[in-house]
């Protein structure tokens, strides 16, 4: 029985730790702000919250300590993780980042155009 | 569909004083036995059953999930690709939604699904703004987004 615990505490931690070496990698590699918010909003959600399953898992299972705050610390993760992307890419478009010259479509570029000329922001 | 759960734990509680028993098993037993008239009774009610609201939260938890999971596999493959071949694109996309929430719901969505990002929603809040990583197969990921996100999440809001 503690030898499966073991096993299924070590399967979260490892994927967890997989998917944060990714983002990590991806931050490094990805051209432009746009592509990395990819990276980021994803992979360090999942990461995390396999990290902390791991961990809830653990307590729970080897030291018999059931702790409800990491339940609720992935769910606060799974809530807050994709609008944190969202706000970042969308805050740094109005502000004028450049995407990456391999951008192929841009229908964004008008409807930004046309707020700002409302809001008479420059 | 508020009524419906006040009303049956109004018959759950009303079980409990019949048997002038006042333990836990004793409401979940009234709960229970409360869900069946309700269900029995299910025509007399104007909204439809709140089971079966509940079973479309359940449903729309589970793709969540599988999502998530997809567009982590994605990335992943992405980032570890030696060469950076992918065409990103910012497309727009109309939808049929009209409540707050839902819109939120489904740009959560949108975002954990496999390389998407939204950035913008329009200030009418008719169309979103996608930031999609690759768009080689953008046909298909509007399809997606249609005919499985909306369409779990019209299924639990409708009345």
């Amino acid at each position: 029985m503690t030898i499966l615990a073991n096993i299924l505490i070590i399967f979260f931690i490892v994927v967890g730790l997989v998917f944060i070496v990714v983002t990590a990698i991806g931050l490094f590699r990805l051209p432009d702000l746009y592509t990395r918010t990819h990276a980021a909003s994803k992979s360090a959600t999942l990461g995390v919250m396999c990290i902390l399953i791991g961990v809830f898992l653990h307590f729970w299972l080897i030291e018999n300590h059931f702790n409800p705050a990491i339940l609720l610390g992935v769910l606060f993760l799974f809530i807050t993780g994709p609008v944190g992307g969202h706000i970042m890419s969308r805050s740094s478009y109005i502000a004028g980042v450049k995407p990456w010259s391999g951008t192929v479509r841009d229908d964004l570029k008008p409807e930004i155009e046309r707020m700002k000329k409302e809001q008479g922001i420059k | 569909m508020s009524f419906q759960i006040l009303l049956n734990f109004f018959l759950a509680f009303l079980w409990m004083f019949l048997s002038s028993n006042y333990s836990l098993s004793r409401l979940i037993i009234g709960y229970l036995l409360g869900l069946l008239v309700i269900i029995a009774l299910r025509k007399f009610f104007k909204t439809r059953l709140y089971v079966d609201r509940v079973w479309a939260v359940i449903k729309l938890t589970v793709l969540f999930i599988k999502e998530l999971i997809l567009a982590n596999i994605t990335v992943l493959k992405l980032v570890i690709k030696p060469k950076l071949d992918m065409q990103p694109a910012f497309f727009k996309y109309d939808t049929t939604l009209t409540e707050e929430w839902e819109i939120t719901l489904l740009s959560s969505l949108i975002t954990l699904t496999p390389g998407t990002v939204v950035v913008h929603v329009s200030d009418d809040s008719k169309s979103l703004f996608i930031h999609v990583i690759d768009s080689q197969d953008i046909d298909e990921t509007i399809d997606s987004i249609k005919y499985s996100f909306e369409k779990a999440i019209l299924e639990v809001s409708r009345s």
